[in-house]
C-alpha cells in the first residue's frame, strides 16, 4: 500500500548512524527481557539463584526444562496448552467471524438500525472491560455457565474493534460496483459474499484473527474470575498457579519451570506475528488507522 | 490492559467510512445479527445486570434490600476506592505520556528512512505486545528480583545495593515500566501507521521548500497523524484505568507492597471474589466506568477541539 512512496524517498535520504544507534537502545529494552527468558530457561532451579541473569550457566538444562515442563504434575501444562487452543480456535475464530460479517455489513449495506449499532458498539468500546467482569461473572454464574470452557469462549466472541477494522477495510477493499455487477449476474447475498468479498478482506481477516487471538491468548482477567478448577486454566493463569506455588505452605518451588513454560507460551504468538508479517501490517495500514 | 484496541471510538461521524448508497433493507442484519445477538448477551445485559445490582445491599440480617444510591453515596466516601482512583491517575499521569512520547519517537525515526534495518526495528520492538501481561509480569518480577533477577545480580557484582524496585515506592513505577514495555510497541506501530497514509507530496512541497526535518515533523507529520495520537491517548486512558494484571500478578512476589485496593479494579475484584460483597463490587465497578467515560470522553473533546 505504500510502495510508491517508498521508492521515492528510497533514493534521496541518507542513512543515519547516530539516530540508528539511538533506536536501538529502545530495541534494546525491548528485547532484553526476551533474552533474559530465553538464557534462564536454561538454568536448573539451583542454577537461576547461583548464576549471572543475562548469561547461560554452565549446566544448560533447556531440554530437561522442557521435558519437566511438559510432564511435570501429569503433563497439566499440556492440558493448558490444549485448553488455551480450545481458547483461541473457538473465542478468536469465532470473533473473527462476527467482527468480519458484522464489518461488512456495516460498509456495505443499508439497513435500518445500523446508526445504533453504530453507536451502541462504540460506546461499548469505552466501557472498561474489567467493569463487566464481576456482573458478567454473577449472570454466568446463574446461568450455571462458570467453571465451564463457555465462560471464557463467550465473552471472547466480541470484539468492538475487531468490527471497526473490518468495517473500515471492507469499505476502502470492495468497490461497490463489484457488489452491483454481482446482483446484476444474480448472485445471492450469501455466495457474493464468500465468493467475491472473502479474497478482497483477506488481509484484513488475518489482522483481526492476530489480534483476537493474541487477546484470548493472552487472556487472564476473564479465566481467573470465571474458571476455579484447574483443568480448565489456559496457560496464563497455569503458569501463575506454578509461580503461586513457591509462596504457599509446602509447595515446592519451581521457578526454572515457569521460566520455560513462560518461553513455551511465547513461542507460538511470536511465530505467527513473525510469519504473518506482511498481512498483518497492510491490513492496520490500510484499515485500521487511517483517518 | 488488555482491551488497548486501536481506533474506534473517537469522531464517531467523521470516521465513518461512507457506505455504499443502495435500497435501505434488512439484509444487512443477516450479517450483522450473529455479532449483536452476542454482544447483547455479554456487553449490554451484564451492564445492564450491574446496574440493578447495585442498587440492593445484602445484609446479614434481613437479606437483600433495595437501597437506592445509598451504595453510591458509600463509594464516594470510601478511602480504599479514593486512594485506588488516586494510585491510577497518578499512573496514568506519568505513564501514559512517557509511552506514548517514545513510541512517537520511534515511529518518526523508522518512517523517518534514515534507520539502518527498518524492518527489524519495526517488527522487534513490537514484539513484547505478543507477550501475555502475566509472563511480563513475571519476567519482570523476577528481574527485579534480588534474589536471582539481574537487580540482586547487579548488586552482588558491584557490591552496591540499588532501591528494590518491589518495595511499597516504587512498585508503581515498576508496574509503569512493565506496561510501558508491553505497549510501546503497540503504539508506535499504530503511529508508524498513521505516518504511512500521509500524501508525500506534503513531503515532496515542503522539500522544495527547503523545510528542515523537524519542520515537517512539526508542520506535516504530528498534525496529520492527530487522530491516531488521540485513539491511543484515549485506549491508553481507558488502559490505566482498567490496570489490574499486572499489579495483581506481582502481588505474589512483593505482597507487602501491593494492597488488595491498589487499583479500583482490584478492590473491585477482591470485594466480590474475597468479600461476597457483589453488590458494593458491582458499584464500584460502574462509578469506574463512568469515571473513564468522563475522562476520555474530555480528551476526545479537547483533542478534536484542536483540530479545528
Amino acid at each position: 500500500m505504500t510502495s510508491p512512496r517508498r521508492s521515492l524517498r528510497a533514493k534521496q535520504t541518507r542513512r543515519s548512524p547516530l539516530l540508528t544507534a539511538l533506536t536501538a537502545l529502545m530495541l534494546i529494552y525491548s528485547l532484553v527481557p526476551l533474552v533474559w527468558l530465553v538464557i534462564n530457561a536454561s538454568k536448573t532451579q539451583e542454577g537461576l539463584f547461583t548464576s549471572f541473569g543475562l548469561w547461560f550457566d554452565g549446566d544448560f538444562a533447556l531440554l530437561r526444562n522442557i521435558h519437566d515442563t511438559l510432564t511435570y504434575d501429569n503433563g497439566v501444562f499440556v492440558r493448558w496448552l490444549l485448553n488455551t487452543l480450545l481458547y483461541v480456535v473457538l473465542g478468536a475464530g469465532g470473533a473473527t467471524a462476527l467482527a468480519t460479517l458484522g464489518g461488512y455489513a456495516l460498509a456495505k449495506f443499508d439497513f435500518p438500525g445500523k446508526r445504533g449499532v453504530f453507536a451502541v458498539v462504540i460506546g461499548a468500546v469505552a466501557v472498561p472491560g474489567t467493569a463487566l467482569a464481576v456482573p458478567t461473572f454473577l449472570m454466568f454464574s446463574k446461568l450455571g455457565l462458570t467453571n465451564t470452557p463457555w465462560a471464557v469462549i463467550i465473552p471472547s466472541l466480541i470484539s468492538p474493534f475487531g468490527l471497526y477494522l473490518m468495517w473500515t477495510f471492507a469499505a476502502s477493499a470492495i468497490p461497490g460496483e463489484l457488489l452491483e455487477a454481482a446482483r446484476v449476474d444474480g448472485a445471492g447475498e450469501l455466495r457474493t459474499f464468500v465468493r467475491i468479498c472473502m479474497p478482497l478482506l483477506a488481509p484484513g481477516i488475518v489482522t483481526v484473527a492476530l489480534f483476537t487471538m493474541v487477546a484470548t491468548w493472552n487472556n487472564y482477567f476473564l479465566p481467573l474470575i470465571m474458571l476455579k478448577d484447574p483443568d480448565w486454566y489456559p496457560l496464563t493463569l497455569g503458569l501463575n498457579a506454578w509461580n503461586d506455588q513457591a509462596a504457599t505452605a509446602g509447595g515446592q518451588a519451581i521457578f526454572h519451570l515457569v521460566i520455560t513454560g513462560s518461553l513455551l507460551t511465547i513461542l507460538p504468538l511470536l511465530a505467527a506475528f513473525l510469519f504473518l508479517q506482511r498481512y498483518w501490517q497492510s491490513g492496520l495500514a490500510a484499515g485500521g488507522v487511517k483517518d | 490492559m488488555t482491551v488497548l484496541a486501536p481506533p474506534t471510538i473517537t469522531r464517531t461521524g467523521q470516521t465513518a467510512p461512507r457506505p455504499a448508497r443502495r435500497r435501505r433493507s434488512w439484509t444487512g442484519w443477516a450479517f450483522v445479527g450473529p455479532f449483536m445477538t452476542v454482544f447483547a448477551f455479554v456487553f449490554v445485559a451484564p451492564i445492564a445486570y450491574a446496574i440493578y445490582l447495585s442498587v440492593f445491599r445484602t445484609r446479614l440480617i434481613g437479606g437483600t434490600s433495595f437501597v437506592g444510591l445509598e451504595n453510591y453515596q458509600q463509594v464516594f466516601t470510601d478511602p480504599q476506592f479514593w486512594s485506588a482512583t488516586w494510585r491510577v491517575t497518578l499512573f496514568l499521569l506519568v505513564q501514559v505520556p512517557i509511552m506514548l512520547i517514545l513510541a512517537l519517537l520511534i515511529a518518526l525515526a523508522i518512517d523517518s528512512g534514515r534507520l539502518y534495518g527498518k524492518a527489524f526495528f519495526r517488527v522487534a520492538v513490537f514484539m513484547p505486545y505478543a507477550v501475555p501481561a502475566v509472563v511480563a509480569t513475571l519476567m519482570w518480577g523476577f528481574m527485579y528480583g534480588s534474589r536471582f533477577g539481574l537487580v540482586g545480580n547487579i548488586n552482588d557484582t558491584f557490591g552496591i545495593s540499588l532501591p528494590d524496585p518491589l518495595s511499597p515506592d516504587l512498585v508503581l513505577a515498576s508496574i509503569g515500566n512493565i506496561v510501558t514495555w508491553e505497549f510501546v510497541g503497540y503504539n508506535m506501530l499504530i503511529f508508524y501507521s498513521a505516518l504511512q497514509v500521509v500524501p508525500k507530496s506534503l513531503y515532496e512541497a515542503a522539500e522544495l521548500d527547503g523545510a528542515s526535518q523537524f519542520q515537517v515533523i512539526r508542520a506535516i507529520k504530528l498534525p496529520a497523524i492527530r487522530g491516531a495520537l488521540l485513539i491511543a491517548t484515549i485506549f491508553s486512558i481507558i488502559g490505566s484505568f482498567q490496570l489490574f494484571n499486572e499489579p495483581s500478578i506481582l502481588q505474589s512476589l512483593a505482597p507487602n507492597a501491593i494492597t488488595t485496593y491498589f487499583t479500583p479494579n482490584m478492590y473491585a475484584y477482591s470485594l466480590s471474589f474475597s468479600g461476597q460483597q457483589y453488590n458494593y463490587s458491582a458499584t464500584v465497578a460502574i462509578v469506574m466506568g463512568i469515571l473513564t467515560m468522563i475522562v476520555a470522553y474530555a480528551v476526545q473533546l479537547r483533542g478534536t477541539r484542536k483540530d479545528r
